[in-house]
């Protein structure tokens, strides 16, 4: 049987998955919540020892990318991101995840080749393009402090 | 303090939940989501959209990657001030430096402590 695209796309949505949005969005919404709830606490923990607003940013931020490293590496963080969705992706941890998630996966391929560049596969582009939006930006916001 | 964790649940979970949403109805994968975001953050920051929204949610506004993003911005804007056009170069990087090391090293260092899971 000949499939065509089109009909390769019918095949593919009768036979997917239906996405339960009324259970994922609600879900995404509480961890996520959750999540920069505990964000919220670090910043009032690190406020409260002494630290500047941008200092107690990053240091929760820290806080936060070890503590999911570590749930990553005893396998947990993936068996709450099964039910939370975005709500794991999405806040910093999510993307502590993918760093840890891909370094562990990728031992057997060796430590420079395998875990070096495959920690890079989702960070990568996160901080390419990130970097790269921020240059743009920069050279607009130069540009118009250099007309004042 | 009640109120301000309050204030971050609701806006940090409104942002996760707007992600669910892009993954339930559009075909973008998880790392596109996550590359979006932080360009998303940047944009926002630049139009000056997120440094109030930062003021009023907190974590809830630095939490998510858009937070990344914002910090990305806030940094070149930062570094422009001070060093004129060479801050271009070296605002954005700077300020995320510690979460992107702390990241990296965690990651090498969980690589060296757990094994793969069977899934």
């Amino acid at each position: 049987m000949r499939v065509s695209k089109e009909l390769y796309q019918q095949m593919q949505e009768q036979t997917a998955p239906k996405t339960k949005s009324y259970y994922t969005i609600p879900v995404a919404f509480l961890v996520g919540g959750l999540i920069c709830t505990l964000g919220e606490l670090l910043l009032h923990f690190y406020r409260f020892l002494g630290s500047d607003k941008t200092a107690a940013a990053a240091f929760t931020s820290i806080t936060l990318v070890g503590l999911s490293a570590l749930l990553t590496g005893l396998g947990w963080y993936e068996k709450l991101a099964k039910h939370a969705g975005a709500g794991t992706l999405v806040p910093i941890t999510g993307f502590a995840n993918a760093v840890s998630c891909c370094a562990v996966e990728s031992k057997s391929e060796g430590w420079i080749l395998g875990v070096g560049a495959k920690i890079f596969t989702i960070a990568g582009p996160v901080i390419v393009y990130g970097t790269a939006a921020s240059f743009v930006y920069g050279i607009i916001y130069y540009l118009f402090t250099l007309g004042q | 303090m009640l109120q301000d964790c309050l204030i971050a649940f609701l806006v940090g979970g409104l942002i996760c939940a707007v992600g669910q949403v892009l993954i339930d109805y559009t075909k973008l994968t998880p790392a596109r989501i996550l590359t979006s975001y932080v360009v998303a953050g940047v944009l926002l920051s630049a139009v000056g959209i997120y440094p109030k929204l930062l003021d009023w949610a907190g974590g809830g506004a630095s939490v998510p990657l858009t937070g990344f993003g914002n910090l990305l911005a806030q940094g070149v804007r930062d570094a422009v001030e001070e060093k004129g056009f060479l801050g271009v170069f070296t605002g954005g990087l700077t300020s995320a430096a510690g979460g992107l090391t702390a990241a990296l090293v965690f990651g090498l260092l969980a690589a060296v402590c757990f094994h793969p899971k069977d899934k």
